[in-house]
């Protein structure tokens, strides 16, 4: 926690931000079907981890502090989680095959 | 005692503890609002896996380049930010005025630039309502409507943080932090690096996917 992190770690991390940055741009410009959508979110994670590791001083952290961070974070994949297991198995319920997505079934037909 | 260590409150024991405990409870806050925001990003997930096709549609009538630029004028002020409590460190006090003061007016600049995206976005009618942009499907207003109201909510956020380091900003002036005591500025350093982080995410949501399909 009273550890100095040395001024030009964070300026490489600046850098490094900026050129995922350029890199998630320059992928977008390319159709490479669904998978743009996991290039473009798996460098937004990447850059997340850059500014919550770095900017936020939670690698140079207490164990505590690591704790409360990933508690916010936690509790959103919980919600993330049962809120896409609800709609993604609505159609497996009996009843609900051929009926459209208005009367609760998941995928859209 | 207290006149030895003036920055120490009364209910804590040393000063590592009193740093802690205000960054747990900035954590704990944070923790808040990650389910704030977590909640529209909830409905974005749901809503374009309901309707691909008219998000995919919808999403190709954002402005790149000012998101772009925004990105990078955010990643830039988080820099900015994390030197200020870096010269708090180093109780270079000058230093982190001045990176409060950088900060601040890259903010400015991002709610500048949003400002013009909105005005474009109007002019091309993209208010869902009885007025939205013909030949779009009905569901693109659902895209449009979660634009709408998580930018704006982000840039209500980027506006509190430009208050919060003002605020910093002048305490800093007034010589009432030290190398022993800058919790504050650590503080509102994490608030503005969560609110960087939002726009990380809001960046390719609304402006990169479907691109170029």
């Amino acid at each position: 926690m009273t550890k100095v992190i040395p001024r030009n770690v964070f300026v490489r991390v600046w850098g490094a931000l900026l050129a995922l940055l350029f890199l998630t741009w320059g992928l977008a410009q390319l159709d490479l079907g669904p998978w743009n959508a996991v290039a473009a979110l798996t460098i937004a994670f990447l850059k997340m981890l850059l500014v919550l590791l770095y900017f936020m001083h939670v690698r140079y952290s207490t164990g505590l502090t690591w704790i409360f961070a990933a508690a916010g974070f936690i509790w959103l994949l919980i919600m993330v989680d049962f809120t896409l297991s609800d709609y993604f198995t609505r159609a497996m319920v009996p009843g609900n095959a051929g009926r459209s997505w208005e009367h609760g079934v998941w995928p859209p037909r | 005692m207290a006149e030895a260590r003036p920055f120490l409150e009364e209910q804590f024991v040393e000063m590592p503890q009193q740093r802690e405990a205000s960054i747990l409870g900035m954590w704990t806050f944070l923790s808040t609002e990650i389910l704030f925001f977590g909640a529209m990003f909830m409905a974005y997930i749901t809503y374009r896996n309901i309707y691909p096709q008219a998000f995919a549609e919808a999403s190709k009538h954002t402005i790149v380049l000012y998101g772009t630029i925004n990105t990078a004028i955010l990643l830039t002020s988080s820099l900015t930010m994390v030197l200020a409590v870096h010269a708090a460190r180093e109780n270079r006090l000058n230093w982190v005025v001045r990176h409060l003061v950088f900060t601040i007016l890259l903010a400015c600049a991002f709610l500048v630039f949003k400002g013009l995206e909105y005005r474009e976005d109007l002019n091309e009618q993209l208010w869902p309502g009885p007025h939205f942009k013909a030949g779009l499907p009905p569901q693109a207003q659902i895209f449009w409507f979660l634009y709408w109201t998580m930018t704006g909510l982000h840039a209500l956020h980027v506006t509190v943080g430009i208050g919060l380091l003002s605020v910093m900003g002048w305490m800093a002036h007034r010589r009432r932090f030290s190398s022993q005591y800058y919790n504050p500025v650590d503080v509102s350093a994490l608030y503005w690096h969560f609110v960087d982080i939002v726009w990380i995410f809001l960046y390719p949501l609304l402006y990169l996917i479907n691109r170029s399909s």
